[in-house]
């Protein structure tokens, strides 16, 4: 009896790893002297990104003609991706700093 | 090297109509602290201007952001001079800077309207322009401390965003 409990409990939690979604993550980007560090990130739906912004200037995460976070000086923002795709984005103040995302299903 | 550095002393000295670093010299770090200071100073002033003048959303945002981040590194700024235990000094070339912006002042304060805000907007990539010309041939290169040249490479980063935006802006006043 006590051998069947465990393969049960394994059968279980087997199908539920199928059935449940991979657990989204939050994914840091560090803005440190203009630079978005990782420039580039990959990603999933349901995912957030985490802007920290270290300097002391005021920037934001910005896909052209879509979303845009607002980061203050040494504040952080985010972002829940909630489309899968490849987006570009840039500092709308600062528009030499260039940051990737691909957001994958 | 010598040669190009001087060209673009010279250089600037033309666009400035005034006196640049004398060619050929070398600023000193108190004077290269005081010129940068002082390009942010005057900008931050012609922001004003413009924030007082202009009705254009895009215009007024840019200004709000160059009255921002030129007042925030002025700061870092004057922080590290005192860390450093230097006076910033003032020379021909920040005199030429300051002279060149009251020229410039007089000129804008003269317009309104659409007028004003593609003068304003056309004078700020020119002006980032140039002192982004003037902190990579010849600021950066002469600064001695570590932390002042470092500085001066973060702003320079900065202008160069500066430059970028204001491109934009005047792509949309077209």
């Amino acid at each position: 009896m006590n051998a069947v409990r465990p393969a049960f409990l394994a059968l279980l939690l087997g199908t539920a790893a199928l059935v449940v979604p991979a657990q989204a993550e939050t994914i840091e980007v560090t803005i440190d002297r203009l630079a978005y560090a990782p420039a580039a990130i990959e990603a999933k739906v349901g995912d957030e990104i985490e802007w920290i912004n270290k300097d002391a200037l005021v920037h934001t995460a910005t896909v052209n003609g879509g979303a845009e976070v607002l980061l203050p000086a040494k504040k952080s923002g985010r972002l829940l991706l909630q489309e899968p795709g490849s987006f570009d984005y840039i500092c709308r103040y600062h528009p030499n700093m260039k940051g990737h995302v691909t957001v994958r299903p | 090297m010598t040669i190009r550095l001087t060209t673009v002393a010279a250089a600037i000295a033309l666009s400035l109509g005034g006196n640049w670093v004398l060619a050929g010299d070398k600023p000193t770090d108190p004077q290269i602290a005081h010129i940068a200071y002082t390009a942010g100073v005057l900008d931050v002033e012609a922001a004003k201007q413009a924030i007082a003048t202009s009705k254009n959303k895009a215009v007024v945002e840019f200004a709000e952001s160059m009255v921002r981040d030129h007042e925030s590194v002025n700061k870092q700024a004057l922080d590290l001079v005192k860390k450093l235990n230097v006076t910033p000094e003032d020379n021909d070339t920040s005199k030429a800077l300051s002279q060149a912006a009251e020229t410039k002042r007089s000129e804008l304060a003269k317009l309104t309207g659409a007028d004003f805000d593609k003068a304003y907007v056309e004078n700020e990539v020119a002006y980032h322009k140039q002192v982004n010309g003037a902190l990579e041939t010849l600021l950066i290169p002469s600064a001695q401390n570590a932390e002042l040249k470092s500085l001066l490479e973060t702003g320079l980063k900065l202008f160069q965003g500066h430059q970028q935006h204001a491109e934009h802006v005047a792509t949309e006043l077209k």
